[in-house]
């Protein structure tokens, strides 16, 4: 085999066992001679149970290429308006007016591999355009050294894209702890001493949740939180001021990115939204009138 | 090409994930195999990056005679001890540190996780007050379930445990299904996003 141990035109050799009783008699495969007895793997080129899942792919690309056309042909694409988002200038205002910083946590459940971290960066970059806009201190404090990097070069773009540079501070974007339970009580400990004015808890998030957003609204501070964990979801919805339920969280980054291309993005993914509500409704009638299950055939 | 290049690696990598997932055996199923090890090695050497960060914030958080300083001098003692007994001596059964994490970390990672029980509690109580509509049938909900999952529940009224039941497998699932099915979508339009290089937030532009 290759050192890249490539899984085709291997040969193998098996040997056929039988037990009676608490003997087991083997046959070595050496000792079989014919054909039957050896067999060389042949890459599958393609994954046919995989189906389902290549016609979704192509669906959502599909979706993709013909919201960006009807950008480039000019055509302006309405997106829906977040709670969750509107609040956030107000959130900053509050901070901005009590002199107390903001704090902003993408959580400990993810990594920068997650898409919940990379749409949290997103919104990350708008939060801090207007925190150097109104000056208001920016804390982040992250489980993971990459996200710490990536997050450093987010704010700092941000601070020079509303020409603040001297707004920046490094050392307020930084590395608390690996552990989850050590993570939390950083963040609380962070909020009780600071009293931030405004608490943004985006990302992938899992124990340390609750911890977070109730000592945040001990602090008096507004709570904005959202993540893709629905067991974490139902913490945020009864803790938190406002909250970005599971897909909120990606479509709010490609709205505050006001760019064309992520706008298009967000408008493909309601359109495929609106297609998998309705293949659920003809599903659920298919089945309830006829007894033809589409889900079942589709996996079949 | 500063910008450009981490793109085109973000897209070949994406690609390359996709096709190993439809392909099975083939070489672009074992590169991909190999692309998920490295990444696993670089995000072994991040750690270092998080040591470095934490040392330097805090020890200038000293050194500047900050108001915090004693915390963040407590932070550099724990690091240094923790660390060099670790390195120095091993992390054994029985060595100095394996009893600085029994007798010391253990205990205050355990009250964290106790504080999470208080937190419930408060979280509860200012959720189920009934202000308006929602709040309410959040609160109705609540008390079924939580009294059909104790023992007293049946005792009150032998019903309970059925209602509590169907309000977890019906209308909680549905909607818990909901939002997976939306949440799912909106990680693939992010994935396509990042793949096509329309999102580029994971390289640090605001």
């Amino acid at each position: 085999m290759s050192a890249f141990n490539w899984r085709c035109r291997v040969s193998f050799q098996f040997a056929i066992a039988s037990s009676i009783g608490a003997v087991i008699a083997l046959i070595p495969a050496a000792a079989l001679a014919d054909s039957a007895s050896s067999a060389t793997s042949a890459a599958g080129w393609f994954h046919s149970s995989r189906i389902a899942e290549l016609i979704g792919i192509v669906i959502a690309i599909l979706a993709l290429a013909i919201a960006a056309l009807l950008v480039k042909r000019g055509k302006r694409l309405q997106l829906r308006s977040l709670p969750a988002l509107d609040a956030v200038g107000d959130a900053l205002g509050r901070a901005t007016e009590l002199g107390t910083p903001v704090v902003y946590s993408t959580g400990w459940g993810g990594d920068m591999g997650r898409p919940t971290t990379m749409a949290s960066m997103g919104i990350l970059a708008e939060i801090a355009k207007r925190a150097a806009e109104y000056n208001c201190r920016l804390l982040f404090p992250s489980h993971d050294p990459l996200i710490v990097s990536v997050a450093q070069e987010t704010v700092s773009q941000s601070a020079l894209a509303v020409g603040r540079p001297d707004w920046y501070r490094a050392d307020d974007i930084s590395f608390v702890s690996q552990s989850q339970l050590g993570y939390a009580a950083a963040v609380d400990g962070m909020m009780a001493r600071e009293r931030p004015g405004a608490v943004f808890l985006l990302g992938s998030f899992e124990g340390e949740a609750l911890i977070l957003a109730e000592t945040a609204h001990q602090t008096g501070a507004m709570t904005i939180a959202g993540t893709d964990s629905t067991i974490q979801l139902s913490f945020f919805l009864v803790a938190c001021d406002y909250t970005l339920i599971g897909e909120e969280l990606f479509a709010a980054s490609g709205i505050v990115a006001k760019d064309p291309a992520a706008a298009a993005a967000v408008w493909s993914q309601d359109w495929l939204k609106y297609l998998v509500l309705t293949l659920l409704i003809v599903g659920a009638a298919l089945t309830a009138t006829v007894g033809f299950n589409l889900f079942q055939w589709t996996a079949r | 090409m500063k910008s450009r290049l981490p793109v085109l690696v973000a897209f070949i990598s994406g690609a390359l994930m996709i096709l190993a997932f439809f392909g099975r055996g083939t070489v672009v199923d074992a590169v991909s195999d190999r692309a998920l090890t490295w990444q696993t090695i670089v995000g072994g050497f991040s750690l270092l990056l998080g040591a470095v960060s934490i040392a330097r914030v805090h020890w200038k958080k000293v050194a500047t005679r900050h108001e915090d300083r004693f915390y963040s001098l407590c932070l550099l003692i724990c690091f240094v001890v923790m660390g060099g007994s670790g390195v120095f001596y091993g992390i054994g059964s029985g060595t100095l540190f394996d009893t600085l994490f029994q007798r010391i970390q253990a205990p205050m990672m355990s009250t964290m996780f106790s504080v999470l029980a208080f937190f419930i509690a408060s979280a509860a109580y200012r959720a189920f007050r009934a202000r308006s509509a929602s709040s309410a049938i959040l609160l109705v909900a609540a008390v079924l379930v939580m009294l059909g999952r104790i023992p007293m529940g049946q005792y009150i009224y032998h019903g309970l445990p059925s209602w509590a039941d169907w309000i977890m497998t019906v209308p909680s699932m549905a909607v818990q299904r909901g939002i997976l099915i939306g949440a799912a979508l909106g990680a693939a339009s992010m994935s396509l996003r990042i793949i096509l290089g329309i999102e580029r937030t994971y390289l640090g532009r605001g």
